[in-house]
């Protein structure tokens, strides 16, 4: 099926050129001033704080979620978000503090937290009050190593620092005389590169369109806010599809993803994580999201995508990972246990017997090998393009 | 163009009168040195093609076999530089014949050859069992004093040898039949004395001023030695200078020489089952090998000599190999006797015989340094593909130091050039290889974690380092070194690991299946590593990486990112290494199992000892390099952004 192939998508992208979905997402921060308190630290080190925003706001949806989510909607202007800023910057007998501006900024439900790792370094580069570029430089570096250190278990937040340093300090620009142009092109490349990481999402859902045709089945793991892009985007192209949901214990966020897409009136079957072999051979593909993208060209992302993807690959069906490029780590775990466990509560329903163990870790590291294809906005990939694209943004 | 075609057509003449004394010892070829060449140099002065570093002296070229018959043997000359240089290739663990060398079967008797020749500088360095010439020491005082005298008086003779080779091929031009070419060789001829004098003068010159050297070595008699050691090679620049001024009118013919030199010189993978090719590339060898007639049919195309038949052949010639610097010739026979293997140590052993040879050239007059130095590097070269085949290390280093040679900015004096490539080259070993492997031993040790078990094949100086630097972090492991006949390179590495401390297992490649079942990471060197993930090690490695493979064990790969290569080879046979098949065939140390003690030289029996193989990069699941630890898909990513970088660094 030669109209399937990644480069024949590229080409008619360039050709036709690219509609664009109307604005959904918001620029600002919802400011939520009762959120202040536990952001200096983790409160709960017991569980991986990427799990607990992920909770707060991809769990099932409740009331307060909508609530949220239309509080979010409702943004507040430039202007506004400017007199904050200037505001912040008068009455700040308090300093400016990185981890505020991301857990303001991480309370958006749309808003991924690379991105929103980014909007903040962007943010410290506005308000800072260094003089030399080397300052600067330096209270960067200090602000995305704060960052990194407040989740080390979050994979596309470090990404996102790692990527953001990259793409903002390797620049000639660093070479002006004036230092105040320097800035002011350091703080124009930071929201060019927020910009990009926020478009990321559509990007992709653009390029995986061709992929998802007419009368096809597709299996989903877990709640992926690419994934819903995705899906969304080929429900209002009038696609007919029908999409089977796991469960994805322990956190249910399958029941999420279903709710959302029974809203766009596609067909979804829900199915219990261990039914993934049973349904297997009526699926045409899998499409999976991912925390993050590692340098092999292997994925992490959600207990469970492991074993989907041995299913999938041993009935020989296509296993598509939708991850946007902030995704992308300097990681290179050799096997499951490689890599930092990043722990969540799992509820059984019962309580557990203390002698009992039980294992917690949230995701697992799929080889490249059992992967087809990455979509990515920097195109469709295969996994080893991975590597390569990593190579070219760190060496 | 006349003159070009006549030389073109006495091209394989010229070659013999170069390289191949013994079979050119008729009258015409006597004819060149001495008065005769002196007389001929009105009409090619011209310097010769390879001109001779200031420090070597041009031996004679007619007489190798007269010091075989006559039994005199002479000592390598400049044994002090030998162990200086000698001491410049321990970098490191690079170099593993320091503790190998007792344990290594086939370089044990090199071993007591080298002690000799380090216990006394007169003592004869390279001596062949059998030959029966097993010589006095230095020749006596009286020698001595003629030797010193004839450097006087006979100073004008001696001038013109330089410039003789081409004389001769004037002569030659001039209408010597070509029944030179197909001459026996001849048994010592009593015709030749004369010049045999002479050569033997030289010969002892040479020994005189090794012993010189040695003894300002060992007993710091006096501060003359250093000086006379420099003063000599400036009265040979002089000797060299001397004749330039007549020569302007051969050079068009010198270049195409040069020419035909390099169009010549045989391809570092040259098939070795096409028969001209191999002829072609007989003629102008260094020296004889006789290659091994009963080879395998699959691995006809690459070279297999007889072991043993290179080595008193090469021994012999020293004095006639002019074009050698001591210093390449030292390396290229180590390589020969397998004194220095390994990727890294052999490029690094490489790498400072250059220098030697480059801090002693001096460009002939009427040449530009950089074409002549890059002809003399590539004659170099071409030695060292002759003593053993080049490995992906050593090319890439190669083309390396000819890019920087030709690179080189055009208004810099002589000093200034040599002075440059010197510190380039130390530059290149210390990032490319030695701060490369740390930076690959701290990648490569975030990988280890406490109870792990830890396999690895042969013995590889950078898993060496890796396991020394994690044993150091105070990781808890275990290793289990894995080593195969006939090398048991394994037992060397498990030597230095236990000595440091290690928990070891030792065990064959036999039972890599069995122990395979408690191994958590594999971790394995490479001779090179391909564009297409392939990467080629040691023969055994594909078998361990395969077997790590079913059990699903990690198998990762350290290696250098300058043993990465553009080719790509799907197999182990295009391109490989024949080793000894007698290694396969006998077992040291063992009387009783001497099943094949006849039958070796017998037509049905092909004895087949491959030195590397290939493993496909599905079996690899990690390449640590010194650009991070990347998936071997990357790997021409790596070659393609940084080939510039590694010719330029």
């Amino acid at each position: 099926m030669w109209w399937r192939s990644a480069s024949f998508i590229l080409d008619k992208q360039q050709t036709e050129g690219v509609s664009k979905p109307p604005e959904t997402l918001s620029i600002s921060p919802p400011v939520d001033e009762s959120s202040m308190a536990d952001t200096f630290q983790n409160p709960n080190p017991k569980i991986s704080a990427y799990y607990q925003s992920r909770a707060s706001h991809t769990a099932v949806v409740t009331s307060d979620w909508l609530a949220q989510a239309q509080a979010a909607v409702g943004f507040p202007t430039d202007e506004q978000l400017l007199s904050e800023a200037d505001v912040k910057d008068s009455e700040s007998g308090k300093p400016f503090s990185v981890i505020d501006e991301f857990n303001n900024w991480r309370k958006q439900p749309d808003l991924a937290e690379a991105v929103a790792a980014i909007r903040s370094l962007a943010a410290v580069i506005r308000s800072s009050q260094a003089t030399t570029m080397m300052e600067l430089e330096i209270e960067l570096k200090k602000a995305s190593d704060s960052l990194k250190s407040w989740d080390t278990t979050s994979i596309s937040l470090t990404a996102g620092c790692d990527l953001f340093m990259r793409y903002v300090t390797r620049t000639s620009a660093l070479e002006y005389e004036d230092f105040k142009s320097a800035k002011s092109r350091l703080i124009e490349r930071a929201e060019k590169f927020g910009e990009i990481s926020c478009k990321a999402r559509r990007i992709i859902a653009m390029l995986s369109q061709d992929f998802i045709f007419d009368g096809c089945t597709i299996l989903v793991h877990g709640f992926s806010r690419v994934v819903m892009e995705v899906l969304r985007l080929a429900a209002q192209n009038k696609k007919l599809f029908r999409v089977f949901c796991t469960e994805g214990r322990p956190d249910r966020t399958g029941l999420r993803l279903s709710n959302e897409l029974a809203k766009l009136d596609v067909p979804v079957k829900l199915l219990i994580d261990s039914a993934v072999a049973y349904t297997m051979d009526e699926v045409d593909m899998v499409l999976v999201g991912a925390d993050g993208v590692v340098e092999s060209g292997g994925i992490i992302n959600m207990m469970g995508t492991y074993q989907i993807a041995l299913v999938a690959h041993s009935m020989n069906k296509p296993m598509y990972v939708a991850a946007e490029s902030y995704k992308f780590a300097r990681l290179y775990p050799l096997d499951q246990k490689d890599m930092a466990p990043a722990l969540r509560p799992i509820d059984f329903g019962v309580p557990i017997p203390s002698k009992v163990e039980v294992e917690k870790s949230a995701r697992d590291y799929t080889p490249p090998q059992y992967l087809t294809l990455l979509f990515t906005d920097l195109g469709v990939l295969s996994p080893s393009v991975v590597s390569d694209e990593l190579i070219q943004l760190y060496l | 163009m006349d003159a070009r075609r006549g030389s073109r057509v006495v091209k394989p003449k010229v070659r013999q009168v170069g390289f191949f004394t013994l079979d050119a010892p008729n009258p015409p070829g006597r004819s060149l040195s001495g008065p005769v060449g002196f007389g001929s140099s009105q009409q090619s002065l011209s310097p010769p093609t390879d001109p001779l570093s200031p420090v070597m002296i041009p031996p004679p070229r007619h007489l190798s076999d007269n010091f075989a018959s006559r039994s005199t043997i002479l000592p390598v000359p400049t044994p002090a530089n030998w162990r200086n240089s000698g001491d410049q290739i321990h970098v490191g663990s690079y170099n593993p014949s320091q503790t190998l060398l007792a344990t290594s079967p086939s370089s044990r008797i090199w071993d007591d050859e080298l002690e000799m020749s380090e216990d006394s500088s007169t003592s004869v360095p390279y001596r062949r069992s059998g030959s029966g010439k097993i010589a006095s020491s230095l020749p006596g005082l009286g020698v001595h004093m003629a030797a010193k005298s004839s450097e006087n008086s006979q100073a004008v003779p001696l001038r013109t040898l330089g410039p003789n080779k081409p004389s001769g091929v004037a002569e030659n031009n001039g209408g010597v039949p070509t029944e030179v070419q197909n001459q026996p060789p001849p048994s010592s001829s009593k015709s030749l004395k004369a010049k045999t004098t002479k050569a033997e003068r030289r010969a002892l010159q040479e020994a005189q001023r090794a012993a010189k050297v040695s003894a300002k070595g060992e007993t710091n008699k006096s501060g003359t030695a250093p000086g006379k050691t420099v003063k000599q090679p400036s009265a040979m620049k002089d000797s060299t200078a001397a004749p330039s001024v007549a020569s302007t009118d051969k050079r068009g013919g010198d270049r195409t020489l040069d020419k035909e030199r390099k169009k010549d010189a045989p391809h570092p993978r040259m098939q070795f089952d096409d028969k001209n090719r191999v002829e072609k590339a007989k003629k102008r060898a260094v020296f004889n090998q006789t290659e091994a007639r009963n080879r395998v049919e699959l691995f006809r195309h690459l070279p297999q000599y007889e072991q043993g038949t290179q080595l008193p052949d090469l021994v012999s010639k020293f004095f006639q190999l002019d074009t050698i610097h001591p210093a390449i010739y030292k390396v290229g026979l180590q390589y020969m006797a397998g004194d220095i293997c390994g990727g890294n140590a052999r490029c690094i052993a490489m790498l400072h015989a250059f220098q030697q040879a480059i801090k002693d050239y001096s460009t002939p007059p009427q040449k530009s340094l950089g074409r002549d130095l890059t002809a003399k590097i590539g004659g170099y070269v071409s030695f060292f593909n002759e003593c053993r085949p080049l490995s992906v290390s050593m090319g890439n280093s190669i083309r390396f130091l000819k890019n920087r040679i030709a690179k080189l900015p055009v208004n810099l004096l002589e000093s200034e050039v040599k002075a440059t490539l010197c510190s380039d080259i130390d530059r290149f070993i210390n990032e490319k290889i030695i701060i490369a492997d740390e930076v690959i031993v701290r990648h490569a040790a975030t990988k280890i974690r406490d109870g792990d078990v830890l396999l690895t094949y042969g013995s590889s100086c950078a898993v060496e380092m890796l396991l020394l630097y994690a044993h150091e972090l105070g990781k808890e492991f275990r290793v289990v070194v894995v080593d195969s006949r006939p090398k048991l390179e394994g037992q060397a590495l498990l030597r230095r690991l236990i000595a440091s401390g290690l928990k070891c297992t030792y065990t064959h490649i036999n039972a890599i299946s069995y122990v395979m079942h408690e191994v958590t990471r594999v971790f394995l060197g490479a001779a090179a590593v391909l564009s297409n993930g392939t990467v080629y090690s040691r023969v055994g490695t594909a078998g361990v990486a395969m077997v790590a493979n079913a059990f699903h064990v990690p198998v990762l790969i350290c290696c250098e990112a300058y043993k990465f290569h553009e080719r790509v080879q799907l197999d182990s046979i295009c391109f490989n290494e024949l080793g000894d098949p007698d290694a396969i065939s006998k077992v040291p140390g063992r009387k009783d199992v001497n099943y094949l003690d006849n039958l070796t030289a017998k037509e049905q029996l092909q004895c087949l000892n491959l030195m590397y193989d290939a493993t496909p990069s599905d079996y690899v699941s990690m390449i640590v390099t010194d650009y991070g630890m990347i998936p071997p898909t990357s790997v021409p990513v790596i070659v393609r952004e940084y080939r510039r970088e590694h010719l330029w660094i």
